[in-house]
């Protein structure tokens, strides 16, 4: 079959396809969003009836896909790395339930933080839960990977890990499907209708059993065709290297031959034979690995008297930010290269605010509305209006996680700063500030929340939002008083009034909720495109 | 053959378009391709660039070396210049002239236009300006993917039949147009080499 040209995200819903998937779940976030794109457009789904809809966020996208795979059918839910927070809880306890249909959990990291507020590493999330993990080197890798931890979780009736970073998720290249497509599961109960019933009693046994066949997940790993020892003749140094962090190695020799044993790693828990294996026949031992130094402390230990290992701990590597073929050149003792210096005059160019978008708008009214009170008091969130928190606008003061522009106001006026305000998104609030608008009605806390509604999920490319037409009448189900529920258009021609508006809402001492809404300009621009094209 | 490209722009120039292009040609002809491109915030009109990767071997890594890339294709002067620590001593930057001036502290262009030149192997042509005669100012990432045309070690036709399947489903004059904008850049090109 002729090779298709695939981003790894494609490459994963692809073989998702192949694999008998009968749903994916997820909320958008960068670089994971392409993974459910891919499934919500392609005719095959669509003919097969496979769910690919957009969930309100990780945690109610892990729980539906947990459901798909106790009902037997294959499930797949897929989040950016910080979802994976969002999802701890029942990610954690479906590695105690287990699974019934093959159930895959993809977690893209972030490594340099392009699109993110961090770059925690979710292996640790793996090991946490005990569960296998799986972590591709290339597309095609990516693809095999999906079919293989399908079979995997049924198997054992565990949640494969699957351990994607932003250079995986959004490079392409060319991806050989398998011949067969695979049908989906028939519907089929656990054979233990208690196995997901997590009652101390019930749950202590199957954590006994979970930490039994985590000793065969240590077996499987040692003969995972994802985990290769490559001999090399120079045992004066070992490399163990993983993910996408292989190519970087390789780039460093033409002829691909590297010189020293190469431990190449795809799949956790680590295969401890063959690391035994390296430890004894080499000097030293170099970890490569994108993210933390996950690897390099589990063999390093805590007082690192044993294995001498390097790595990103001891400076061979750097301890933070996305690896590249040149840092791996300086680790492996090789020259590095260098191009022309960057001219001075050359400036940084962020991200902006698109031109004509209303948040713009919103942002200069609720400027001049403060402007006679001190500065600091704007908590906002996760979201294209973020960027208001650069020049020229400076309108917020805080974006730590989904929802906590509302929930960090709440606390601050708690603590007296009076009056406070939350800037939050339409699906950013649908996503995680809903909860915390109940604990701030049933405080009568002095907060004034802006939701900012654009009528879609702009920042990662505009998604439907889960709360779309609903937002007013969540806010009225929550408690605030509908006379504080004020709906503004953010023009230009309007600012005045809106200033007026926000001015009022600022001075009444409870809770209130101005909504400015207006669509999207780049949803506006799509939809007019796709009116255009579809005639 | 191998040729390492690094493409560079503002969020919604159409980097991606060429990549796509000399993409589809490549794997025409049977060869390996890489491509890391850019998604999510850096959209927003800020800086974008992508790692293109085409051989006839096996490709590595996903990213390109410091010092190795065989051009930097820019549709925008100032992103030229960003991505200099990339480019190999014997490469190429080809890059539009016009700039895109979305930050309040954009440099003087004539100063941005002095700093290209300084660059050993350089080819700068106000793509914009091309593309308008061409037929569209949507045109302007290919009049500057012709311009780089002459250095990505492949037959000019192979680029005009990837114009051809990548713009299928929108008509013969957006098609035509493209090829013209195409076939201009690299006129540009071949004189000023």
């Amino acid at each position: 079959m002729q090779k298709l040209l695939l981003l790894g995200d494609e490459a994963i819903a692809q073989a998702a396809l192949d694999a008998g998937l009968s749903g994916i779940y997820a909320y958008p976030g960068t670089p994971s969003t392409e993974i459910t794109e891919f499934v919500q457009n392609s005719r095959f789904a669509h003919e097969n009836h496979i769910h690919s809809n957009w969930s309100t966020n990780e945690k109610t996208a892990m729980e539906s896909a947990l459901g798909m795979s106790y009902a037997g059918k294959r499930a797949m839910v897929c989040m950016k790395h910080v979802g994976l927070n969002v999802a701890a809880d029942p990610f954690i306890n479906s590695a105690i339930t287990g699974a019934n249909g093959g159930l895959i959990v993809v977690s893209a990291d972030d490594p340099s933080m392009h699109s993110s507020q961090n770059e925690q590493d979710s292996r640790f999330y793996g090991k946490f839960a005990l569960v296998p993990i799986l972590e591709p080197s290339d597309q095609q890798e990516a693809y095999d990977m999906v079919h293989y931890g399908f079979e995997f979780s049924e198997k054992y009736k565990v949640p494969v890990l699957m351990r994607i970073t932003t250079r995986m998720a959004h490079s392409r290249s060319g991806v050989a499907r398998k011949a067969e497509i695979r049908k989906q599961n028939d519907l089929k109960m656990p054979s233990d209708l208690r196995q997901f019933v997590l009652l101390p009693n019930i749950a202590r046994k199957r954590y006994k059993n979970l930490l039994r066949d985590h000793s065969s997940f240590i077996t499987e790993s040692e003969s995972s065709p994802f985990n290769k020892y490559i001999d090399g003749p120079d045992k004066s140094l070992g490399i163990i290297v993983c993910g996408i962090a292989y190519n970087y190695l390789l780039e460093n020799f033409a002829d691909r031959n590297v010189p020293h044993p190469v431990l190449k790693i795809g799949q956790y828990p680590m295969p401890r034979t063959l690391v035994e294996k390296m430890a004894d026949e080499c000097d030293e031992i170099l970890v490569i690995e994108d993210g933390y130094p996950v690897v390099e402390e589990l063999l390093k230990g805590y007082l690192g008297r044993g294995l001498k290992v390097k790595g990103r701990l001891d400076g061979t590597l750097p301890r933070d930010g996305e690896l590249n073929p040149n840092l791996v050149a300086v680790a492996l003792g090789k020259p590095d290269t260098f191009g022309l210096p960057v001219p001075e005059l050359v400036v940084g160019r962020p991200p902006s605010l698109c031109s004509g978008c209303p948040h713009i708008d919103s942002y200069y009214a609720l400027s001049e509305t403060l402007s006679a009170l001190s500065n600091g008091r704007v908590f906002s969130d996760i979201g294209c209006y973020t960027l208001g928190a650069l020049k020229p606008y400076e309108a917020i003061n805080s974006c730590v996680d989904m929802g906590a522009s509302i929930t960090m106001a709440k606390g601050a006026a708690d603590a007296g700063l009076i009056p406070a305000v939350a800037v939050i998104g339409d699906s950013t609030f649908t996503h995680s500030g809903m909860t915390g608008l109940l604990d701030a009605v049933n405080d009568k806390s002095p907060i004034t929340i802006m939701i900012l509604d654009n009528g879609t999920t702009a920042m990662t490319g505009g998604q439907d939002s889960p709360g779309f037409g609903k937002i007013e009448e969540i806010c009225k189900g929550l408690g605030v008083e509908e006379a504080h529920i004020r709906i503004l258009k953010p023009l230009k021609k309007y600012h005045d009034e809106n200033v007026a508006i926000m001015k009022e809402e600022l001075a009444y001492a409870g809770v209130s909720v101005i909504i400015p809404r207006r669509e999207c300009i780049v949803a506006i621009d799509k939809r007019i495109r796709d009116k255009f094209r579809n005639k | 053959m191998k040729k390492d490209i690094i493409l560079a722009g503002v969020g919604g120039q159409g980097i991606i378009s060429i990549a796509s292009i000399i993409g589809y040609a490549a794997l025409e002809q049977g060869m390996f391709l890489k491509q890391s491109e850019v998604h999510g915030m850096s959209q927003r009109g800020g800086d974008v660039s992508s790692n293109l990767r085409i051989s006839h071997n096996h490709i590595a890594s996903d990213l390109i070396p410091f010092g190795q890339a065989d051009m930097i294709i820019s549709v925008e002067p100032l992103e030229s210049l960003r991505y200099l620590p990339y480019l190999s001593g014997e490469g190429w930057v080809i890059t539009n002239t016009r700039p895109f001036n979305n930050i309040p502290n954009y440099p003087d262009i004539d100063k941005v236009i002095e700093e290209i030149a300084k660059v050993p192997h350089h080819i700068a042509l106000d793509a914009e300006a091309t593309a308008k005669e061409a037929g569209s100012t949507k045109a302007t990432n290919i009049v500057i993917l012709g311009a780089a045309s002459p250095f990505l070690g492949m037959a000019y036709e192979k680029l005009e039949d990837a114009i051809r399947f990548i713009f299928r489903k929108k008509g013969d004059k957006i098609i035509d147009m493209n090829l013209i904008a195409l076939k201009a850049g690299r006129d540009f090109a071949e004189q000023h080499m």
